[in-house]
């Protein structure tokens, strides 16, 4: 008993001398490219100074969001974590987080898309962004006379139903246009709300964020709402029982001929088509041009009992050459422009620089809301039914209902 | 004295018992009991999974919000004449059902609500509305799952069990691949099979192009609102077919071989020795079998989860997917709650009604 207490004493001394733990949890389990980085990151960190040493945990991404719930509920979470942008309010507001305290003179120079506010603080900051493009190749357009699009002047409505109808007559495809409708879950509010809201629509009334009636349901949302049902009613595009290796595969292998895309796939379909290859920008649909922003971002989390810790660490991570590094390994879109410059790809004509200019030019928050844990499934379930074939009034009708009444039984969310 | 030391000896044995079972009784009640009373109470709150905001109690709110239902009649246009206004396909043509759902002045009680089914009625037609239009289809799309999947995976494992219930060289190699599906994870099983049912070149579609020589056009299975229930259905018996054949098989074994000898003598063929001696015999393991399919088949899952995620157009909505949806994706315990009472509910009156029906009957 005596001998127990003795060392325990000396543990807690020698303690006092050591560096001083924190844990940090990141999404990217299984992928070892990535992993590498995060490590070395890390590394570079604890190195450069003694009074903080960070240990990495891993989480598979399908599994992480619901291991950060169970760990809040657990009251377990670890000091710094990293999230996916559109959540970061939902778990501000529940209280998952705290204030990140770091001035904003540090990211004067960030795209919006990497950071994080909710309520008028920062909470998270992003090493990268990610962006969509129409991914294209100039030989197929040409061949079927069909204009090439610009930033500045993309494909109006009719022009890119036109083009679809145009390919999928040819012959040449399976399909004219691949959207990815395997890939159930964030991808949908993600690379779909935006032709929402190019057509006028969206998620949820932004003015108040307390109802969804009339943005969701309202005559530009069911506009929308009737020309995705046709994408498929047409077979211009494979729906929602389309399998994850031809949906991976299909662009490449020439069974389709347009593909939405995001940046993290730009490499691959650069090296396989080099310069044939394009990166359009995203159809205007009448109100502008959009695509989603905000990637992976990182945090501190509220049961932290040292933020300062976590503070240097993140502070430290987003250093132009990490950023640069992340982009290097994993295609994403460098943070700034400055650590866009030292990489190949998204240096100023670099191959895959458009992507910058549509995240800094085209890109829209998702709703930043609470409210969007709840909006995000809905929209998924509502996007796939209509089209499946679903009454596009109806199922509109039920999602806005439900997010407005979701809202409503939280108070407001904070909103009032 | 004999008696008094033996009883003492049992009520002895009786504490050891208890203590042996306690770890078993604390981890049931910790695991089972705990949260069956918690998922009652939270039902009647508005819980969330985590919130600031503080839990207060709403009645019975979620129940009315879940299973709200209503019936409207539509009486059809009519001209200034008087005579009904038809449309250019010759029906008489109905004011539209959404200026009665979306106009919370004028039709309070209809608002939000939309159609389940209708029908003609004379004239007029009449709208069955649904609440929560979702819900109410994973109740009606798990009931037809129930109904079809207890006596289908009951009669297919009975004959399963007659058939291996034989003593023939190498039945325990049959006994074992029935069996197989069993202890494969029914997810595992589940990601199997919906490459087995690809729309363009599954199994299944390639196994039916080929015996009808290419006459076959590859159907979707799990993409047609049509087919995707009976397809995850069909792979469901599969998988549990083998387990009900072993407590079948178990049955069978119990019944004694003199009461068939018997049977022998008195010359019964071999349907009178079923329906005499081995049906009675199988009475009990009928009542259990069959209540215990009801009772798996309610809480249709982890295939719904894998393969279709309650879609195409909520064909394969279940009640379980539900729960699960409401309370953790889309983070509302309380409506999660609610649907795991009405479950309950639901099940409870069917095993009840079943024992009623299947009890042994005194003359």
């Amino acid at each position: 008993m005596l001998a127990g207490s003795a060392s325990l004493a000396a543990l807690m001394a020698g303690s006092a001398y050591a560096a001083t733990d924190l844990t940090m949890w990141y999404h990217g389990a299984g992928n070892p490219d990535e992993r590498k980085i995060v490590l070395g990151v890390i590394d570079d960190f604890n190195k450069s100074q003694s009074d903080w040493k960070i240990d990495l945990e891993e989480f598979p991404q399908a599994a992480y969001n619901d291991s950060v719930t169970a760990a809040a509920l657990a009251h377990k979470l670890p000091d710094i974590l990293d999230m996916d942008g559109p959540n970061m309010p939902n778990w501000a507001w529940s209280g998952y987080l705290q204030p990140l305290p770091i001035s904003e003179d540090k990211l004067k120079n960030f795209l919006p898309g990497a950071i994080g506010k909710w309520q008028g603080k920062l909470y998270s900051v992003g090493l990268w962004d990610a962006a969509l493009a129409m991914f294209g190749r100039k030989s197929v357009l040409d061949a079927a006379g069909i204009r090439i699009p610009t930033l500045d002047k993309p494909w109006t409505t009719q022009e890119f139903d036109d083009a679809l109808v145009k390919l999928q007559k040819g012959g040449k495809f399976e399909y004219a246009l691949d959207l990815g409708m395997n890939a159930r879950g964030e991808w949908f509010p993600y690379a779909f709300s935006p032709f929402l809201q190019s057509f006028g629509g969206d998620l949820v009334d932004r003015k108040t964020y307390l109802t969804a009636d009339g943005a969701l349901n309202g005559d530009d949302a069911i506009k929308w709402g009737n020309w995705w049902q046709s994408v498929f009613q047409r077979k211009l595009a494979p729906g929602t029982s389309e399998t994850a290796a031809d949906q991976t595969n299909g662009f490449l292998d020439g069974k389709f001929a347009l593909q939405w895309s995001g940046c993290w796939n730009a490499v691959a379909a650069y090296k396989k088509f080099g310069d044939d290859m394009l990166f359009l920008p995203a159809p205007d649909f009448g109100h502008g041009p959009k695509i989603g922003a905000a990637s992976w971002q990182f945090g501190i989390s509220a049961a932290s009992k040292h933020p300062d810790g976590a503070a240097a660490f993140i502070q430290f991570a987003i250093q132009d050459k990490y950023l640069a590094r992340f982009s290097e390994v994993e295609g994403l879109i460098p943070a700034t422009s400055t650590a866009a410059a030292m990489t190949t790809n998204y240096k100023p004509g670099g191959p895959l620089a458009v992507f910058f200019d549509l995240s800094n030019k085209q890109g829209m928050l998702r709703p930043v809301t609470p409210a969007y844990a709840f909006i995000s499934p809905t929209f998924d379930k509502a996007a796939a039914d209509i089209a499946n074939g679903a009454n596009v009034e109806d199922t509109l009708d039920t999602a806005a209902d439900a997010i407005t009444a979701d809202i409503k039984k939280n108070n407001g969310y904070g909103f009032k | 004295m004999a008696g008094g030391s033996r009883s003492q000896a049992l009520t002895r044995q009786n504490a050891a018992g208890w203590l042996m079972a306690l770890p078993m009784v604390g981890l049931l009640f910790l695991f089972l009991v705990v949260p069956f009373f918690l998922g009652f109470v939270l039902s009647f709150t508005n819980q969330r999974l985590v919130s600031p905001n503080p839990t207060t109690f709403v009645g019975t709110a979620n129940f009315e919000q879940l299973l709200g239902m209503g019936v409207l009649v539509l009486s059809p246009e009519k001209e200034d004449s008087g005579a009904a206004k038809v449309g250019t396909d010759g029906q008489p043509s109905y004011p539209s059902l959404r200026s009665f759902t979306r106009s919370q002045d004028k039709y309070p009680q209809y608002y939000g609500m939309k159609e389940l089914f209708a029908f003609g009625w004379g004239e007029s037609r009449v709208e069955v509305l649904a609440r929560d239009l979702v819900f109410v289809k994973a109740i009606l799309n798990t009931c037809a799952f129930v109904i079809v999947v207890a006596p289908v995976q009951a009669g297919l494992a009975l004959l399963l069990a007659l058939l291996i219930n034989q003593k023939l060289r190498g039945i325990n190699i049959f006994r074992a691949i029935y069996f197989m599906p069993v202890v494969i994870s029914i997810v595992v099983v589940a990601l199997l099979w919906r490459f087995i049912y690809d729309g363009k070149d599954g199994l299944l579609n390639s196994l039916l192009c080929f015996i009808s020589f290419g006459a076959f056009k590859p159907i979707d299975w799990l993409g047609l609102p049509q087919t995707a229930l009976w397809s995850i259905l069909a792979m469901s018996v599969w998988q549990g077919v083998g387990f009900h054949m072993v407590i079948w098989l178990a049955g069978l074994q119990t019944i004694p071989v003199s009461l068939y000898e018997a049977a022998t003598i008195d010359g019964a063929n071999s349907w009178q020795k079923f329906r005499f001696v081995t049906w009675p015999g199988l009475r009990n393991t009928a009542v259990l079998i069959l209540i215990v399919i009801t009772m798996q088949a309610f809480s249709l899952f982890p295939q719904v989860d894998v393969m279709t995620k309650g879609g195409p157009l909520d064909s394969t909505q279940s009640i379980v997917f539900q729960a699960v949806q409401r309370g953790y994706v889309q983070q509302d315990i309380a409506t999660g709650s609610a649907i795991s009472v009405i479950l309950f509910v639901i099940v409870l009156a069917i095993s009840l009604t079943q024992r009623w029906l299947t009890r042994e009957r005194t003359a």
